[in-house]
């Protein structure tokens, strides 16, 4: 065993060690916060996964991404919607985890099977290494340049989209008033106007 | 330049990434708190993701048509985070709770 075998051998039980064990904090912690934090930690791992797979450029499109972009986003979600809420307790609750988590446990045996007893095709053809960003490049502009037009199609959909539902309706009530925007239409925009009637 | 195909094996990879998998599934089965939901998606993805790169580095190393899909995967991924979560913040501004148990409004 070299040093650069041992070394990867190393790297990849350390961050498998946190990925496993970020992800169950994230969904088991109670304090949202750490949750969003320690996603990131995971994001951070996975890219540190991609980079012990010569996959540079990817790991860097996870970086600015996930860590950049959408845990950023769900922080900012976070301190958007910080309320402090006691949640209606619900009966069965614990029976409905267990029997949840057996669901999840017999997928992951189910999983875990058909990892280990399929015999895959490997070892495969030699690995490019370095020039795999060359690659990606040649492959967004010729085979794949379909589905690269469509994503940024998905992104400006996304971006509209994300404006429409996220603001506030004001602006038209500016424009029929002609005058100033009452303040107490912008306090009662916070009315339930989709509070069912029905007893909860 | 070392070749990762040397010790450790792609099953490992494979684990990692069902292990990341189901832990999305339970946390998104469970979660009370709807920004923990749109976590335990992201949290899905990135195990598809790894199980993407995983096969992509070891069967298919000199054509990459995986990370090819895994960045298609993060962008698909970016774009429902940010409209999951204006769906979340509109969802706020009207019931004024991010519980998941009482958004009940499109139930019967």
């Amino acid at each position: 065993m070299t040093i650069s075998t041992s070394t990867e051998l190393i790297c990849f039980l350390i961050l498998s060690s946190v990925i496993v064990s970020g992800a169950l904090g994230v969904v088991l912690i109670e304090n949202i916060v750490y949750s969003a934090f320690l996603l990131g930690g995971v994001f951070m791992s996975v890219a540190g996964l991609y980079l012990l797979l010569n996959a540079s450029f990817v790991a860097a499109a996870q970086v600015l991404v996930y860590v950049g972009a959408v845990n950023v986003l769900i922080l900012f979600a976070i301190m958007l919607v910080n309320k402090q809420e006691e949640l209606k307790p619900i009966k069965g609750l614990k029976i409905r985890r267990f029997f949840s988590g057996c669901v999840c446990a017999g997928l992951l045996a189910l999983l875990f099977r058909v990892d280990i007893t399929t015999n895959w095709a490997t070892p495969g053809p030699k690995a490019i290494g370095e020039i795999a960003t060359e690659r990606i490049g040649e492959h967004l502009f010729t085979d794949y340049l379909l589905p690269f037009e469509l994503a940024s199609v998905l992104l400006l959909m996304a971006m509209i989209g994300a404006i429409v539902l996220a603001r506030r309706d004001v602006i038209s009530i500016e424009l029929e008033s002609k005058d100033s925007i009452p303040q107490n239409i912008i306090k009662n925009s916070t009315d339930n106007v989709l509070l069912d009637q029905s007893s909860d | 330049m070392f070749n990762s195909q040397d010790l450790i094996p792609l099953n490992a990879y494979l684990l990692i990434a069902s292990i990341l998998f189901c832990i999305g599934v339970w946390g998104l089965i469970n979660s009370r708190n709807a920004v923990r939901v749109l976590m335990s998606i992201e949290l899905m993805l990135n195990g598809v993701n790894i199980n993407l790169m995983a096969f992509s580095s070891y069967i298919d190393g000199n054509i990459i048509r995986g990370q090819v899909f895994t960045v298609f995967v993060i962008t698909v991924a970016a774009a429902e985070a940010a409209v999951g979560l204006a769906i979340l913040l509109s969802l706020y501004r009207n019931r004024t709770t991010v519980d998941m148990e009482s958004f009940n409004l499109l139930k019967w």
